[in-house]
């Protein structure tokens, strides 16, 4: 085989160190307040103690299922909090960091992982689509959404950008690709976010693509960028500039966060089947907290009280998200019916009315059952 | 009164629903300056523009998909799939998110789009161009599926289509694009039948024909050729959900059923309508439910299409055997 460039070592869009250094780039001048700064650690930490929280409620069987963001805090909150508040996002079904920065409440994210509903938070009033779990098809629904952008006019320096999130192996989807080029020819004001976390389930990336990610975008014309994506700042900045130019008329824009999936892909999966436990530790030394918490010692901007309280706050939030998760109700039996349809449908209400009275004649029937 | 083809009533009620709405959009493969393959979208984009009726990258996934966006963003799009076989490649962004996302929702998204499909053979085509998929449709919750047979359905059917709240497949009966119907296009949309209502298209007493789409005109002509019969024809027009009320009570007046369609009959529309007919109307039956349609092979070449489709003959055949217990 001929060589190719996926050996080459492309560049890298990094603004903060593993070792808390601020590094600047020349395309990305970025200044952070100490407050902000404090929030983004805040954010980070909050969402990865709800998602430990989750693995941990799947293992005692409050959840089905639960697919961990660990190790990926950085791409989700940096670009989750470069959205403005009528920016749209489309999420896959691990962005738990971005659904935080829209607010929406950890029962309502839990609901769907434990089996309560397939949906769980109106998409409208947090501005985040819901959860898809087939892969790559929010990538179109972003691009059509904002086609609808364009032809409502909401464009400009005060219009609204669009977020599509996806991971390294929705790269390989048609759907994906058809994104990208729907969004090219129609100019749309969308941004992809691919957190390349370097495996799809077992597949790590050298299966999905022969070049870099980021590079795919050149070939749809338009601009692909490959940036540290355990670094906060730098998926805040990239992703804010590319909102911005997407806003502007500037068309789309692929990001590719460079980070690690440090958890297994879902808690159904045993990561030990197909890597080394190398590898992890050789992320460990590049995790999103440390190096936001190291920059915040360093520079003065944070103390032990800081730390101490942000700890507190998400000894409180796993206390509640255990409580919420187990009051979840589970819906009645003929919610099976509800919404289907907008408008009556016959052959489903005489299916609805003939469980109804099904289940009906088990009243006053013991325990057991029986007529 | 104006005498229009299906195709040119399809036309005049998307003109329509664009008038009346600036949210319905036109999008598909061609259906810009050509006006589409057959025509359908004809000088819509010349009088709406390319912003409202939009010629799309040649990817049906695509079409599909970037309409349940531009549906979660409060438009009204109407896709045309250019031909029943190049369906497919949009299965996914159908199946698992156009007819889902209402229920995964709870209600909070509706997903107000059409999907216009020329369906159906006996044009002579080569291979996907003439199949008849409403089975797979049919068997899909959250789709409702509609085919017309005349251009006065075409045109109210296409308008209704487009101001439901839920996703409807419109299927076009693509080798009877060209027959022609008196429509009173200044009717108002009341005096239109119920898209999901079934339409006695002949009365009749000693048997019930069930037709929809391009097997209507077909079914017409069996029941008029049968001299030793009254036949009557039922004109389904909506396949998601079935007007079972018109169904049996038409089939409790006359005892026997013959099903038809284009489509193969294993695990087909005439399968499930049978079995309902059979749980309905099991003591007013005189004979079993008799299906007649393709069989369950690929689509053959164009040469053996003849033998392939249900034709008159075939249908007689069936009407036959429905009389023989």
């Amino acid at each position: 085989m001929s060589d190719n460039t996926a050996h080459e070592e492309p560049e890298l869009v990094q603004l903060l160190t593993p070792e808390g250094e601020l590094r600047t780039h020349p395309d990305y001048p970025f200044e952070i307040s100490g407050e902000e700064a404090r929030g983004l650690y805040r954010d980070m930490v909050l969402v990865r103690r709800f998602d430990s929280e989750a693995v941990a409620l799947q293992r005692q069987g409050e959840l089905g299922l639960w697919a961990s963001l660990l190790g990926q805090e950085a791409a989700q909150i940096g670009s989750g909090r470069a959205l403005r508040d009528g920016d749209m996002a489309f999420p896959s079904y691990r962005e738990h960091g971005v659904a935080w920065c829209r607010e929406v409440p950890p029962r309502e994210l839990l609901g769907m992982f434990r089996g309560v509903t397939n949906g769980g938070w109106d998409p409208n009033e947090h501005r985040l689509h819901l959860y898809t779990i087939v892969i790559g098809s929010q990538a179109l629904h972003a691009t059509g959404y904002a086609m609808g952008v364009q032809r409502d006019g909401a464009v400009g320096e005060d219009g609204e950008a669009v977020i599509s999130y996806f991971g390294d192996g929705a790269t390989s989807q048609g759907d994906t690709n058809e994104a990208f080029n729907y969004a090219a020819v129609n100019n749309a004001p969308v941004v992809f976010f691919c957190q390349n976390n370097q495996w799809a389930i077992s597949e790590p990336l050298e299966r999905q693509s022969r070049v870099p990610i980021y590079r795919r975008a050149a070939g749809f014309g338009f601009p692909g960028i490959r940036i540290d994506g355990n670094d906060v700042f730098a998926s805040l900045a990239v992703t804010r500039a590319a909102l911005d130019g997407a806003r502007e008329g500037q068309g789309p824009t692929l990001i590719e966060a460079f980070t690690y999936r440090m958890g297994a892909h879902t808690t159904n999966d045993d990561p030990s089947r197909y890597r080394a436990s190398a590898e992890l530790e050789e992320w460990k030394r590049k995790d999103p907290i440390s190096r936001l918490r190291a920059y915040l010692e360093k520079q003065g901007l944070a103390g032990e009280d800081f730390f101490a309280g942000v700890e507190a706050e998400a000894d409180a939030l796993g206390e509640r998200v255990r409580r919420e998760c187990r009051e979840l109700p589970d819906p009645a039996p003929l919610e099976i019916f509800d919404e289907v349809y907008a408008e009556p449908h016959t052959g489903l209400d005489r299916q609805r009315a003939e469980f109804a009275d099904y289940l009906a004649s088990f009243e006053g029937a013991g325990a057991e059952g029986g007529r | 009164m104006t005498d229009l083809t299906i195709g040119k009533a399809i036309n005049a009620g998307l003109r329509r629903a664009m008038e009346n709405d600036p949210k319905v959009l036109v999008m598909g493969e061609d259906v810009g300056r050509l006006g589409g393959v057959f025509r359908v979208t004809d000088q819509l984009h010349k009088d709406f523009g390319a912003e409202r009726v939009i010629d799309t990258p040649l990817a049906e996934s695509g079409i599909v998909g970037t309409a349940i966006g531009l549906a979660l963003r409060g438009y009204r799009p109407v896709c045309e799939i250019q031909f029943d076989g190049f369906f497919f490649p949009a299965a996914n962004q159908t199946f698992t998110q156009l007819a889902k996302m209402r229920r995964r929702s709870a209600g909070t998204l509706s997903m107000p789009v059409v999907l216009r499909i020329p369906y159906g053979g006996g044009i002579g085509a080569v291979e996907h161009h003439s199949e008849s998929p409403e089975a797979y449709f049919a068997h899909t919750a959250g789709l409702r599926v509609v085919t017309v047979a005349n251009a006065v359905d075409a045109y109210w059917m296409i308008q209704q289509a487009i101001t439901s709240d839920d996703p409807v497949v419109f299927l076009e009966p693509k080798r009877r694009y060209y027959e022609k119907a008196a429509v009173d296009t200044s009717a108002s949309p009341e005096s239109a039948e119920p898209m999901g209502a079934a339409r006695i298209a002949r009365p009749g007493t000693d048997a019930t024909l069930i037709a929809y789409g391009p097997m209507v005109k077909t079914a017409l002509q069996a029941a008029e050729a049968d001299e030793d019969h009254s036949i009557e024809v039922i004109d389904l027009r909506s396949i998601s959900p079935v007007d079972y009320d018109t169904v049996t009570a038409s089939v409790r007046r006359t005892g026997r059923v013959v099903i038809t369609h284009e489509a193969p009959v294993g695990n087909g529309v005439g399968a499930e309508i049978a079995a309902r007919i059979t749980e309905d109307c099991f003591y007013h039956l005189e004979a079993p439910v008799i299906r007649v349609g393709a069989f369950d092979t690929p689509y053959p070449q164009s040469r053996l299409e003849e033998h392939y489709l249900p034709d008159l003959d075939r249908v007689l055949d069936g009407v036959d055997r429905a009389f023989a217990y």
